[in-house]
């Protein structure tokens, strides 16, 4: 039914990768996988793995996709690449040999990303397939186990998946160990250094509480409960520890995928014109291009903001306007050589931060909206008055910055035990209903009481979660 | 750098890769269990009352959302415009799914919580775990109900499609063996044929599985207090009756008789459908019902599941012949039930007869009150415990 071959492809594959290591981008060896429209669904629903654990949520996934597709909402994607070594991509069957060569470009963009940018410098993609075929073999361990079962694995699942993004964001920096943060805690409460301490009183040494747990506020909540739990037994907590490791692979996609797609869309553009194509295949990979990139009005297209900012940034630096160097001086280097350093140092919140400007916002029109009564209405535009205020609010939407952050402050509060942890609230309210069940979760895990301090129009406010349900307490 | 690998499609891998196909079926499963949770709503719902059993009903579903700790819906949000959007200007209905403007999936967190399932399934759903024991098996009119053509035994004649190919196989070589290497035919010709003899065919016996069979009477009232409110909850009543009875027995039969007065057999759709007027003679209706059953519904081959309801405003000289006729059908019924329905805001403040049906004193006799389409439900599960508690009785 295609028009195209595995020959067909693989001498495009040639030319292409020559082409990309001209431009320089440096990519791990790559594999294609050739797959039918179902498969790819089935890797959609399984985040792209080929071997994954299972769990009911990824059937709900799976059903929602196809319903989605059979009744033409969305589409599929012409491609899915995961950050693996060597790198893994999927190529639709159904799809024409312009498309197939597209996506092809496209995917080594993505490559090259994984293989280079900071955040994914801990992921240890050698390992990946490996690592989720392990977690996958040890969770059908416990399924078929006959003290275990299916009920029982997935009671846990479901509360870990309700807490599995709540962990640390900065994947790249390294977590301090117990020893380190009782040194930190040790120097913080030593008086600093007074140049003035003849005349001045002596500040009173106040001891640390050494065995407080946690020394210092805890944002891994599963890692923190598997550690310190008296009740969950050793094959829960290996099951909190599966779906932490797997958060934490994905968390550095999450926080890259303005980036990502944008520099994937830039690649394959580059790569496209650099082919020579024959005329009819460059029309149709113009239009498919166009459909990539384009705007979603009302909405935000990673690969729109993300291909405007990477061409931006380039044309900032190869061919600034007067009023550019007027504000930044004459740059002292190439428009290639900072994408590419770009590309190595930052994420998505700094990218956007550093290279997003008032110019670009106006003119890719960005506004800011919110919900008024039954409908959403816009609320700015970036003027020059507000286009701060949008700009600060296009942060708050995007990667891990949708997700609030919960911490552990004391893992026995009043002594008897009880989980305090605290919404770090930062102007946006935590949402009731969520806010409910998920402490449910979390209490379920603890196997004891558990408080959470946030703030509520306004007002601070704390729920307590026990075998009762929750309640909010005054204050 | 090493070459690049390129994994061709492979049809039979495909069709063996159906890995999400356990999940699915879990999803399945908790889809349907929720859905049994709040059953009571969506028999609430007036929709799905007297429809035809293909109909396609959505189901709102609670508990098979995924929580996380997410920010609530009033948060700003950024979105790209056309080039010329102005503050105050409508980008989106913030109503329905709860999507920001634009093209959905643009903001997370948004859960499907709806499902479509076919009344069919829902009735499935409804009275999966009712588990009522067996009831009575009465001697039927045997109606052969199932005829599965089951596979036993072979024999040497039958159709061609029925060739049991290997015992023919089997049987031809059986022959050969036992004729010691004399080759029939002729000299020379060392082949050894088929003989019609070898032939083996299936045989096939129409199973005949005998079911039991029940007729459900309804019985309403139609005179002139009962209005528009009242006969829909009626209607409710039955039209679960009617599922309920439908899903334990094979054949199923199904006699309206509208009272007032005086008691008539009609269609469906009249039941439903007439207009009311008159007053009340309860004792017609059970009558009629006695009789219908007397002629056509014998209770030694028929399961028989009556059921009467009315506002309860009944000719106060009719009371003692309609409890003498009550107690009459209770001797026949499987189950006979009565049902007052006195809408809260009815404005009907008229005599009840639940009193005095407190003195029929059967077993298989339940009365209840029904006051809004809330009550249908428990009601009715109340009324089917009855007979559960009877039949354990016996």
């Amino acid at each position: 039914m295609s028009r195209w071959s595995i020959q067909d492809l693989e001498c495009w594959d040639a030319r292409i990768r020559e082409k990309a290591g001209e431009f320089g981008l440096s990519c791990f060896p790559q594999e294609f996988e050739v797959c039918n429209h179902e498969q790819m669904l089935g890797y959609m629903a399984y985040h792209g793995m080929p071997a994954h654990y299972p769990h009911w949520s990824f059937g709900k996934s799976y059903e929602k996709l196809k319903t989605l597709y059979d009744y033409g909402v969305s589409g599929l994607p012409y491609e899915m690449a995961i950050n693996a070594d060597p790198a893994r991509a999927y190529l639709m069957r159904g799809n024409s040999l312009c498309l197939q060569i597209l996506t092809i470009a496209h995917v080594y963009g993505h490559n090259d990303f994984f293989r280079n940018n900071f955040m994914f410098r801990d992921t240890r993609p050698e390992l990946t397939l490996g690592q989720f075929k392990l977690r996958a073999d040890r969770v059908r361990g416990y399924v078929e186990h006959p003290s275990i079962g299916l009920q029982a694995v997935e009671e846990i699942l479901d509360a870990a998946h309700a807490l599995s993004l709540q962990c640390r964001r900065h994947t790249a920096i390294r977590k301090l160990t117990r020893e380190e943060q009782r040194a930190r805690v040790l120097d913080a409460a030593e008086p600093p250094h007074d140049p003035f301490e003849r005349i001045h009183r002596p500040v009173e040494y106040r001891a640390p509480d050494l065995d407080h747990v946690p020394l210092e506020p805890e944002e891994d909540l599963l890692l923190f409960i598997a550690e310190y739990s008296p009740y969950l037994t050793d094959w829960q907590k290996d099951l909190l520890h599966i779906v932490h490791e797997e958060a934490r692979y994905f968390i550095p996609q999450m926080d890259t995928k303005i980036m990502n797609e944008g520099w994937a869309s830039y690649w394959h553009h580059k790569i496209m014109n650099g082919l020579d194509l024959p005329e009819e295949l460059h029309l149709e990979f113009l239009v498919h291009h166009n459909q990539v990139i384009r705007a979603h009005p009302g909405g935000l297209n990673p690969y729109h903001v993300g291909f405007r900012l990477w061409h931006d940034i380039r044309r900032r630096y190869d061919e600034p306007t007067e009023a550019e160097i007027e504000a930044h001086g004459t740059p002292e280097k190439s428009g290639t050589e900072k994408i590419f350093e770009v590309r190595e140092t930052d994420r998505d919140v700094s990218f956007l931060r550093r290279f997003l400007t008032a110019d670009l916002m106006r003119d890719m029109d960005l506004f800011e909206y919110a919900k008024k009564g039954d409908q959403f209405v816009v609320s700015h535009v970036s003027d020059e008055e507000h286009w701060r205020g949008v700009k600060e609010t296009l942060l708050r939407n995007i990667g891990m910055n949708t997700v609030p952050v919960i911490r552990i402050l004391d893992a026995d509060h009043d002594h008897h035990r009880t989980l305090y942890t605290q919404h770090e609230h930062d102007g946006r309210d935590l949402q009731y209903e969520s806010l409910e069940k998920t402490l449910r979760y979390l209490h379920r895990l603890w196997g004891r009481r558990v408080l959470l301090e946030t703030v509520m129009q306004g007002k601070s406010t704390t729920f307590s979660c026990d075998e009762g349900g929750v309640d909010r307490l005054a204050g | 750098m090493d070459p690049t690998v390129f994994r061709p499609y492979s049809e039979s891998d495909a069709l063996r890769s159906d890995r999400s196909a356990a999940d699915r079926l879990r999803h399945r499963r908790k889809v349907r269990e929720a859905i049994r949770g709040n059953i009571a709503d969506i028999i609430a719902e007036e929709s799905i009352i007297g429809q035809s059993r293909d109909k396609i009903i959505k189901v709102p579903i609670r508990g098979i959302r995924e929580y996380r700790f997410v920010f609530g819906d009033n948060e700003p949000g950024v979105g790209t415009g056309n080039g010329d959007t102005e503050p105050g200007q409508v980008v989106g209905e913030a109503g329905g799914d709860g999507n920001g403007p634009g093209p959905p999936g643009n903001r997370p967190g948004i859960d499907y919580y709806e499902t479509d399932i076919t009344l069919e399934e829902l009735v499935d759903i409804m009275f999966e775990d009712l588990e009522l024991p067996d009831m009575e098996r009465k001697k039927l009119r045997e109606v052969p109900a199932d005829t599965v053509r089951k596979h036993k035994g072979y024999r040497r004649v039958g159709a061609r499609a029925h060739l049991d190919k290997r015992r023919t196989a089997t049987s031809r070589l059986r022959r050969k063996i036992a004729t010691r290497g004399t080759v029939p035919g002729a000299p020379g010709d060392s082949r050894f044929p088929f003989h019609r003899d070898d032939l083996k065919y299936r045989r096939l016996v129409a199973d005949l599985r005998f079911q039991s069979n029940a007729v459900v009477l309804c019985i309403m009232d139609t005179s002139g207090s009962m209005d528009t409110m009242k006969k829909y909850l009626a209607r409710s009543f039955f039209f679960l009756l009617y599922q309920f009875v439908h899903t334990r027995y094979h054949n199923v039969e199904v006699v309206f008789i509208a009272h007032d007065t005086r008691a008539r057999e009609v269609s469906e759709e009249e039941f439903f459908s007439k207009g009311e007027s008159g007053g009340t003679m309860i004792s017609s209706g059970y009558h009629k019902a006695l009789e219908i059953v007397q002629d056509r519904y014998h209770p030694t081959l028929w399961n028989i599941y009556a059921f009467h309801c009315s506002d309860g405003d009944n000719w106060p000289h009719d009371n003692g012949v309609a409890l003498a006729a009550a107690r009459e059908l209770c001797g026949v019924c499987n189950l006979f039930g009565y049902g007052e329905i006195k809408p809260l805001n009815s404005g009907s403040y008229g005599d009840s007869l639940l009193e005095l049906f407190d003195e029929v004193d059967a077993k298989n006799f339940h009365a209840l009150m029904i006051e809004n389409k809330e009550d249908i439900w428990p009601s009715f599960r109340r009324f089917l415990s009855r007979e559960k508690a009877a039949a354990a009785a016996e």
